[in-house]
């Protein structure tokens, strides 16, 4: 697709009247945001306030082992958190300046596919097993846009082939089960943004997939992140599926943001202790033989997160300041944040 | 999809070659004599046994008489039981009134069973999902005849809203109570598979993507979740509809419905094997036809299953 009609499509879109304008671009802010389980057990603090922003056209990656409270951000971003057990004790997502956790339920669910949508893991298990793939993608055009039928099903057809979805014409009507991962996830892409949402979120997009299925599927998110200058989050554990396609890093540990930086900055010199164990545990062909190295220990249990800096029974650099006092995120050197008493050992060592 | 159909019809065969063998035999085990009682208080005189023993075939072995019955049927003769009754005439007369009150005890399932499943389901842990649960177990664990002469008692005789008893005209009306009886334990089970199920697929992926795509509660729950939820529900209820069709002993019996269920139980009583051999060859043939067909809509509701 040429620029010019990606321009039109975003002009005619702001005049078919989204309520929603981004101002000089922001799309999204989190401020301080909490989220707690409550469960049987006790009280598991998953977020533990994150503050973040996203840009039109921007690429966030959030990466955080499991645990770390990534996919949480996403789904109380989705509003897809099951409430209760899950609490939102405080902050805010402003989407377009509208605050998303205070808006009456009916508006918000408006602003699910047609602003903000999102990809998940699982594409089989997060398919309904038992309507074709182009129902569930028509299902959009139907529910928020009332087309009819044959309508939308031939908006659907043209997705599946934006997505490179081969012979798509006669796919429509087949099932999930009958793909395969990678054009299954192609088809969760398509669903996602058939509306043409201002901000994508993927969860773990290629967790599921070959890898060399999740070198496509990441060049297609980005291909069309970059059509439709979207803002796109990206959650994901692994280092190096973001390292090409991300504009900025956030990395989480224990349900706090820990490190912020741009992609090149981050890989070429981690202010974080953490940050930096993450990066020296990518097995390495040049260390072929030796220990593959691991950042020792195991992620905090949320209901019991370290007193002081939460990383620091794990932290080869931990002193009796880390077990007291819990570091906040600090600029360490232009345009990086990090949350460590030391992080400036961190960078320069 | 054909070649499967074939597949199972021919399976059919040996299925109803062993159910009507076993059946001739039991009948034929059974001890006590078939005279005893035809000719009043005494005894029946010699020469009118003699007789009877064999006119009926009595004095033959098992083997001939088996075969010669088979026979018979083959010729689409289901046999003239000791009543000098024809079978098939009984049948034709009884059949239409156990599957209307098959019928309206499927209707009873399906509609109160689904509903009473889907509101618990969705009201996991509340109220109406304890009220459910416990008196859908209180059903399950009550024997059939004593809700069945409960209910005859309370809404029949105490306060007369429906007839007490059915009779020789079976209609919708009469039949509403002994339909319900019928379907009550079926009822409680399609209720607790629904809630089984619909609580499973809330919690699925897909349910998540449903909210995510902004569906409206109502859209979620009535056409993402329901639609998975039913699937196992659907096939319950087609198994047990045929199972129904086989009649129901006790429920016609309370309520005096001249249904399959009696004559099925007349013919054991006078140890008549062509009675019972033949209502039962063709309740397990509806039986077997009913659940293949139950089999190809499961094909159709869950587009996973594939019959090729």
């Amino acid at each position: 697709m040429t620029t010019t009609e990606t321009t039109s499509r975003r002009r005619a879109k702001t005049a078919t009247g989204s309520e929603y304008h981004p101002q000089d671009g922001l799309l999204l802010e989190v401020e301080d945001l909490h989220v707690e389980f409550h469960t049987a057990d006790g009280i598991a603090k998953a977020i533990n306030g994150v503050d973040f922003s996203l840009n039109q056209g921007e690429t966030l990656a959030i990466l955080g082992e499991s645990g770390s409270g990534k996919s949480v951000t996403a789904q109380a971003i989705m509003g897809i958190l099951d409430m209760p057990p899950a609490v939102i004790p405080k902050g805010q997502i402003r989407y377009c300046g509208q605050d998303l956790l205070t808006m009456p339920a009916e508006q918000r669910r408006k602003t699910r596919g047609p602003e903000i949508s999102m990809v998940f893991q699982d594409a089989l298990s997060s398919l309904n097993p038992v309507f074709p793939v182009g129902w569930q993608i028509a299902e959009m055009f139907r529910i928020h846009r009332g087309m009819n039928r044959s309508d939308s099903l031939e908006r659907a057809v043209k997705l599946m082939q934006r997505v490179q979805i081969p012979a798509a014409k006669e796919r429509v009507k087949a099932y999930p089960h009958q793909f395969s991962g990678g054009m299954r996830q192609r088809i969760m892409i398509a669903m996602a943004i058939a509306l043409d949402p201002a901000v994508l979120i993927a969860d773990e997009p290629t967790t599921a997939l070959d890898v060399t299925v999740q070198a496509q599927i990441m060049a297609l998110l980005q291909e069309l992140q970059e059509e439709r200058q979207m803002g796109l989050i990206l959650i994901t554990h692994d280092l190096g599926v973001v390292a090409d396609v991300a504009d900025k890093i956030a990395v989480m540990y224990a349900g706090r943001i820990v490190e912020r930086a741009d992609v090149y900055d981050l890989y070429r010199q981690p202010a974080h202790p953490y940050t930096k164990g993450l990066l020296e545990s990518i097995p390495r062909l040049d260390q072929k033989g030796q220990q593959l190295a691991a950042i020792g220990g195991l992620p905090p249990n949320l209901m019991h997160i370290p007193q002081g800096c939460a990383f620091n029974p794990r932290c080869k650099f931990a002193q009796d300041v880390c077990r007291e006092d819990r570091p906040t995120l600090q600029l360490v050197a232009p345009g990086r944040e990090s949350a460590c008493h030391f992080a400036e050992e961190v960078l320069n060592g | 999809m054909y070649k499967y159909i074939l597949r199972r019809l021919i399976q059919m065969i040996p299925v109803l070659l062993g159910a009507t063998f076993i059946i001739f035999a039991m009948v034929y085990a059974l001890p006590g004599d078939p005279t005893i009682g035809l000719c009043g208080e005494r005894p029946c005189p010699a020469a009118f046994v003699a007789e009877f023993r064999d006119k009926h075939g009595l004095n033959d072995p098992l083997h001939v008489r088996y075969l010669t019955y088979m026979g018979n049927l083959l010729q689409g003769d289901l046999g003239t039981n000791f009543r000098d009754i024809k079978v098939v005439d009984e049948l034709a007369q009884r059949y239409p009134v156990t599957t209307k009150l098959a019928a309206m005890a499927i209707l009873f399932e399906t509609v109160i069973g689904i509903i009473a499943g889907v509101l618990a389901g969705i009201r996991k842990g509340k109220f109406i999902d304890n009220l459910v649960l416990v008196s859908t177990l209180f059903v399950i664990s009550v024997p059939v005849f004593v809700i069945g002469v409960s209910l005859q008692y309370s809404f029949g005789l105490k306060w007369p809203i429906f007839p007490a008893t059915v009779g020789s005209d079976a209609t919708v009306y009469r039949l509403v109570l002994p339909a319900f009886v019928l379907g009550s334990a079926s009822i409680a089970y399609a209720a607790r598979l629904t809630r089984t199920n619909l609580v499973e697929n809330l919690r699925a992926d897909y349910l998540r993507t449903a909210i995510a795509k902004g569906m409206s509660r109502p859209r979620m729950l009535g056409v993402h979740a329901l639609r998975n939820s039913l699937i196992p529900v659907v096939t319950f209820i087609g198994a047990d509809f045929g199972g129904l069709l086989g009649g129901a002993i006790v429920t016609e019996r309370i309520f005096n419905i001249q249904g399959v269920g009696g004559f099925l139980f007349t013919g054991i009583r006078n140890r008549d094997p062509v009675s019972v051999v033949g209502t039962v060859t063709i309740l397990v043939l509806v039986f077997l036809v009913v659940n293949l067909l139950v089999d190809l809509l499961y094909g159709v509701l869950d587009p996973r299953i594939s019959h090729d």
